[in-house]
C-alpha cells in the first residue's frame, strides 16, 4: 500500500530532520510514501485569524489534491498541518453549501475522502504492530513525552487521546524501550508562534517545560511537533537564560527515537541538524 | 345529528401570538355539525371554563373540542369541566394548536390553516365518539421507597405517619445514604449524624415500615394503586434473627484491607463488615467478592467465632414478591470517578480528594477521627486549594449544568479547616459564588470575612506534584486574568454531582423518564415537581438533580403527601381508553376467531382466553377478552388483529378513518 504524505512547510525547512526521519522510518518497514503533487501552504495560524474561507480552502485544496492523486491516507507529520487538515475536514462534513463553496473557490473537487493520520497515528497503525524483534537498540532513556497543544486538541474535532494527559507518545516510547516519565507540562504551552516575534516569552514558557523535564530526571524530550522542536531546541539559549543554568537535555522527534530504535543510522535521522547536541 | 361546541385557546401570547384564532374559531364555526364556536385568552381558567360549561347547556352541544395546549397537559381539565356541565366527559376531544403548531411554526397563513385543520378533524371525530364510563380499580395502601438516604428515611416516615405501610429498600448494607458520610452541614454546622441518626433508628422501629437493606429492584408490572415489584434481597450470609450484632465476626475477619465505601476509599474495612458504627440495621453482611471463603473455600473463621452461630454461607438471594400502591423514588446521585480529571491528577495524587472525601476526614466518626490529615502521609497540611467546579458547569466536560451543593460546602470544609488548623491557609477556586437559601449568603461571607478563606475567582487549569508540593496553577480573573500559582499541601475537588449508574436502567425498568443526564424527570418543571410521567410513580431527593438537604427532605415530605392523596382514596378511577374485543349476538358471538395473535402481542399480559359455553357447560367457541384493569391502551393487539375485532375505546377504526378523510377531504 502507498501512504499519502503532506509535509508542510517546516518540513521542508527548519524541521527538515523531522521529514528525514519519517521517511526513514517509513523505509525500514517498507512502507511506500508518496508526497501530495503540487501542495500548498496549510494556512497555519494566520489564515485562520483572518479569514475563514481561506482558512478552509487551503488545507480543502491539499486534500482535493490527495483525492486526485488518489491517496487514501495521509500521514500528516507536523500537529499544525494536522489540526488545520483536520478542522476543515470536520467543518465541510458538517456543512455541505460551505463545502460547495470551498470546491468553488479551489476550482476543485473537494470530496473528504481521505484518511487524516498524525504521525502518532500512523505509526501506531503500520509500525509498532510490526516493532516486535525490530528494536536492536532499546531507546534506553527517561524521556519526557512532549505533546504541545495541537496534536490533541481540540477533542471533539481530533477524537484523538487524552487532551489533558495524552498517553500515546508515551506508549509508543516504552516500546522503543524508553522510559517515559510521569510529568506535568505534556501539553503546557511552548510559546508557539512567538518563536520569532517575542523569544523572550518562549524562554520562560518553554523554560517551564525544560525545567520540570530536567528536575524529573528526564535524559531526552520527545516531541512531534515542528514548532515544538523549534522552541525547545533553537530557544534552548533564552530557554537557559530564563532556567538560570545550562540545561542540554536533547529533543528529539519521535521519529527520530524511534529511528535510533531500530538501529538507523544518526546521520539518516537528520540528528546532526539540531542546537543542542543529541549525544544519546 | 351533532351540535358541536369549538373552543379556540390563545394560551395567552404562546398560540395567539403565533396563530390566528379569532380566524380558528370563525371558520370552525361554519363546519358541518358545529353548534357553536369561540376563541378566548385563557380557557383553562375558570372564566375559560364556565364558557364551555355554559355553552354545554345553553346550545345542548353533543361534543365539544378545545383547540389548546397538548392534552398532557389540560386534558383531564377540560373533561372535568365538560362532565361538570352534564356531558359525558369523553365527549370532548383536544386539537393542540400549541405544542404542534404555535410552537413549532413561524406565524403566518400556513400556520392558521394547520390550526384549522387540527380542528377539522377532531369535529369529525367528536361525532364517532362515544359515552365512556372511568373504569374504577382498587387501591394497594402500600409503599415502596426505593434508596435509603435522607429523602427516602422522610418520604418513609411521613408516608407511614400518615398510617400506610411503607416498604423501603436499600441497596447497601445500611440505609442512610450520603448523609450518613457528612461531617457537618450547612449552613448551621449542626452535625450530621447527630441530626440524621435518631431517623433512622426510627425507620428501624416503625411498625409501618418495612426495612429491607442489601436490597435491589428485580421487576416491577401493574400501575398505579395495583403494582406488584419483585424485590431482590441479596444475601448477607447471615440469619438476621440470630445475630445480636456483636460484631466479634467483624473483628476477628483477616482480610481487612478493602477500601471502605462509607470512607470513600480513605479507611479500610473487613471482609464481613457494618458499614459504620451507627449503621442501621447494625449487622454485619459478607462481602463476597472479597471473602476468602468465597474465592478459596477455606477460612469460616466469622462462623467459628460467632457466639450465635448466626453466619450462614450458603445463604442465597431471596425474591421477595410484594403488592404496592405507589413507588417513591430516592436513589440519590454520585460523585464523578476519578479518570475525569487527569489534570488535576486525581486518582494519581494521593492528596488530590473529593468532597465527599473530605466530609470523612472531618467527621468524627471517619478515619482520622475529624483530624484534617492529609491521605499520604498523615500530615496536617498548611496549605489547601479548594476547586469548585471540578466538572459543573464545564460542557468540555459534558456536565453544562450547576451541582448546586459544592459552593455551599466548599464554604463549609474551608471554614471547617479553618476551625481546625489553626494558622493554616485555605484557598477557594471559584467561577461564582451560588448560595441562594436561607442563610446561605450569610454562611459565605463568614468564611470569607470572619474566618479568613481566601476566595479566588478563577479557574483551575492543572495540579501537578513537585518537591512534594502540589503546584495548583489557577488564574485571578478579578486581578486582569494574572496567573496564580499556589503550592498547597492538600487539593478537595467539588467533583460534579451526577446520576448514579444504573439511574438509566432503573428509570427503563419503572418506565420514568430521564434528562440527557440520567437524572429522573420531573412531571412539570414547577407544578409537578415529585411527580413523574408514570402515574404513582413519585420523586423525592438528589435523583432528580443536585438537591441539598434541606430540599431533598422538602421534596421527600412533598411526595409523601402526594401517596397519602392517592391512598386517601378506597378506588382509582382509570381512564377507559382500553381495547375490546367485539361481541355479538348467537351465534357468532364475536368475529374474533381465537387466533390470540393478540395474546403475545400484548406487552401488559393484559388479555385472556374466555370459553362461551352452552347451556350443557360445553365449550362452543374460545375468545379473547381485555383485562380492563390491566390494558393499557396501546393499541398494539388491535393493530395485530386479523378479523379487526378488536378495537380501542375513543380511537376507533372508525374515528381513526374520519380524522383522515377529513384531513383528505376539502372544506
Amino acid at each position: 500500500m502507498t501512504l499519502g504524505f503532506y509535509p508542510g512547510c517546516s518540513l521542508k525547512g527548519s524541521s527538515r530532520e523531522y521529514a528525514e526521519s519519517v521517511l526513514a522510518v517509513a523505509k525500514a518497514f517498507d512502507i511506500a510514501i508518496e508526497e501530495i503533487q503540487d501542495w500548498n501552504c496549510c494556512g497555519a495560524t494566520a489564515a485562520h485569524n483572518m479569514n475563514r474561507e481561506l482558512s478552509l480552502a487551503l488545507p480543502a485544496r491539499i486534500l482535493s489534491l490527495a483525492e486526485k492523486q488518489g491517496l487514501s491516507e495521509i500521514v500528516v507529520p507536523c500537529a499544525a498541518c494536522y489540526s488545520r487538515l483536520t478542522v476543515t475536514q470536520h467543518e465541510l462534513a458538517a456543512d455541505q453549501t460551505l463545502k460547495a463553496r470551498i470546491s468553488e473557490v479551489n476550482g476543485m473537487e473537494y470530496k473528504g475522502s481521505v484518511t487524516i493520520l498524525n504521525i502518532i497515528q500512523m505509526l501506531d497503525k503500520y509500525i509498532t504492530p510490526r516493532l516486535e524483534g525490530k528494536v536492536v537498540k532499546p531507546f534506553n532513556k527517561k524521556v519526557a513525552c512532549y505533546y504541545g497543544c495541537l496534536l490533541v486538541r481540540p477533542h471533539e474535532i481530533l477524537k484523538f487521546d487524552r487532551e489533558e494527559d495524552p498517553q500515546s507518545m508515551d506508549e509508543l516510547m516504552l516500546k522503543a524501550g524508553a522510559t517515559p516519565i510521569d510529568w506535568a507540562f505534556k501539553t503546557e504551552c511552548c510559546g508557539a508562534g512567538l518563536s520569532v516575534s517575542r523569544t523572550h516569552s518562549v524562554g520562560k514558557l518553554s523554560g517551564l517545560i525544560v525545567g520540570d523535564a530536567k528536575d524529573r530526571g528526564a535524559e531526552a524530550i520527545i516531541v512531534a511537533c515542528p514548532m515544538c522542536h523549534s522552541n525547545l531546541d533553537m530557544r534552548r539559549k533564552e530557554i537557559n537564560e530564563y532556567l538560570g543554568e545550562k540545561v542540554d537535555i536533547p529533543v528529539l522527534y519521535v521519529t527520530q527515537a524511534l529511528g535510533l530504535a531500530i538501529g538507523l543510522d544518526k546521520k539518516e535521522l537528520g540528528l546532526n541538524r539540531h542546537f543542542v547536541k543529541v549525544t544519546v | 345529528m351533532s351540535k358541536i361546541g369549538v373552543f379556540v385557546c390563545h394560551c395567552g401570547e404562546n398560540i395567539g401570538a403565533t396563530v390566528d384564532c379569532a380566524r380558528v374559531a370563525e371558520t370552525s364555526g361554519k363546519l358541518d355539525g358545529v353548534a357553536y364556536s369561540v376563541d378566548y385568552k385563557y380557557m383553562c381558567s375558570d372564566p375559560g371554563q364556565s364558557l364551555i360549561k355554559s355553552a354545554i347547556a345553553e346550545k345542548g352541544l353533543t361534543g365539544v373540542v378545545v383547540a389548546a395546549c397538548s392534552p398532557r397537559m389540560h386534558e383531564p381539565t377540560f373533561r372535568k369541566a365538560c362532565a361538570e356541565a352534564g356531558l359525558n366527559p369523553y365527549m370532548c376531544e383536544m386539537a393542540n394548536l400549541r405544542e404542534h403548531v404555535s410552537w413549532v411554526h413561524e406565524k403566518g397563513e400556513a400556520t392558521t390553516e394547520k390550526a384549522i385543520d387540527l380542528v377539522r378533524i377532531l369535529v369529525e371525530k367528536v361525532k364517532y365518539n362515544q359515552s365512556l364510563n372511568a373504569i374504577k380499580v382498587p387501591v394497594t395502601k402500600t409503599a415502596l421507597v426505593i434508596g435509603g438516604g435522607i429523602a427516602g428515611i422522610q418520604a418513609s416516615l411521613d408516608i407511614a405517619n400518615t398510617g400506610h405501610k411503607v416498604i423501603l429498600i436499600e441497596k447497601d448494607p445500611s440505609i442512610g445514604g450520603h448523609m450518613s458520610q457528612l461531617s457537618e452541614t450547612f449552613p448551621t454546622l449542626d452535625c450530621s449524624q447527630c441530626i440524621l441518626t435518631p431517623r433512622m433508628v426510627e425507620v428501624a422501629q416503625h411498625p409501618n415500615i418495612t426495612l429491607y437493606s442489601y436490597a435491589e429492584l428485580e421487576s416491577i408490572e401493574g400501575f398505579i394503586g395495583n403494582f406488584k415489584a419483585k424485590i431482590r434481597r441479596k444475601s448477607k450470609s447471615l440469619d438476621e434473627k440470630l445475630c445480636t450484632g456483636c460484631g466479634l465476626c467483624t473483628t476477628k475477619c483477616p482480610v481487612k484491607k478493602i477500601p471502605s465505601e462509607f470512607n470513600e476509599g480513605l479507611g479500610m474495612r473487613t471482609a464481613i463488615y457494618v458499614p459504620f458504627p451507627q449503621a442501621v440495621p447494625n449487622k454485619p453482611v459478607i462481602d463476597r467478592e472479597h471473602c476468602t471463603y468465597y474465592l478459596k473455600g477455606k477460612c469460616r473463621i466469622c462462623e467459628k467465632v460467632c457466639p450465635t452461630q448466626a453466619i450462614r454461607f450458603d445463604q442465597k438471594d431471596t425474591i421477595e414478591e410484594v403488592e404496592i400502591g405507589a413507588i417513591v423514588l430516592a436513589t440519590g446521585f454520585s460523585v464523578k470517578q476519578p479518570d475525569f480529571f487527569p489534570e488535576y491528577g486525581y486518582g494519581k495524587y494521593p492528596d488530590v480528594i473529593t468532597g465527599l472525601q473530605f466530609e470523612r476526614l472531618a467527621s468524627a466518626s471517619g478515619p482520622t477521627l475529624g483530624e484534617i490529615r492529609r491521605p499520604s502521609d498523615s500530615k496536617v497540611p498548611q496549605n489547601i486549594v479548594f476547586v469548585a467546579c471540578a466538572g459543573s458547569r464545564d460542557e468540555a466536560k459534558g456536565i453544562p449544568y450547576c451541582s448546586k451543593i459544592c459552593c455551599m460546602y466548599i464554604a463549609k470544609h474551608a471554614m471547617l479547616y479553618q476551625h481546625k488548623v489553626h494558622g493554616g491557609k485555605s484557598y477557594v477556586f471559584y467561577m461564582d459564588i451560588r448560595a441562594g437559601g436561607k442563610n446561605y449568603e450569610e454562611f459565605v461571607r463568614r468564611a470569607i470575612e470572619e474566618d479568613g478563606v481566601n476566595y479566588v475567582r478563577g479557574r483551575v487549569s492543572r495540579i501537578y506534584e513537585k518537591n512534594g508540593k502540589l503546584i495548583v496553577k489557577g488564574v485571578d480573573t478579578l486581578l486582569g486574568a494574572m496567573p496564580v500559582d499556589i503550592e498547597a499541601d492538600m487539593v478537595v475537588l467539588a467533583t460534579a454531582g451526577v446520576a448514579n449508574n444504573d439511574a438509566e436502567a432503573l428509570a427503563q425498568k419503572l418506565h420514568v423518564s430521564y434528562d440527557a443526564y440520567k437524572f429522573f424527570a420531573e412531571a412539570h418543571p414547577k407544578l409537578k415537581p415529585v411527580e413523574t410521567n408514570t402515574a404513582g410513580i413519585f420523586l423525592a431527593g438528589a435523583c432528580q438533580a443536585p438537591r441539598d438537604i434541606p430540599e431533598s427532605v422538602s421534596m421527600a415530605s412533598g411526595a409523601a403527601v402526594k401517596v397519602a392523596c392517592l391512598f386517601s382514596q378506597d378506588e382509582l378511577t382509570r381512564d377507559p381508553l382500553i381495547a375490546v374485543v367485539n361481541r355479538m349476538a348467537p351465534p357468532v358471538y364475536s368475529s374474533c376467531v381465537g387466533c390470540f395473535l393478540c395474546v403475545s402481542a400484548c406487552p401488559y399480559q393484559a388479555i385472556e382466553k374466555e370459553e362461551i359455553k352452552n347451556r350443557a357447560g360445553e365449550v362452543i367457541k374460545t375468545l379473547a377478552r381485555v383485562n380492563p384493569g390491566l390494558c393499557q391502551g396501546c393499541g398494539t393487539c388491535v393493530a395485530f388483529c386479523r378479523t379487526k375485532s378488536i378495537d380501542l375505546q375513543g380511537y376507533t377504526h372508525e374515528q381513526m378513518y374520519t380524522e383522515v378523510m377529513a384531513l383528505l377531504n376539502e372544506y
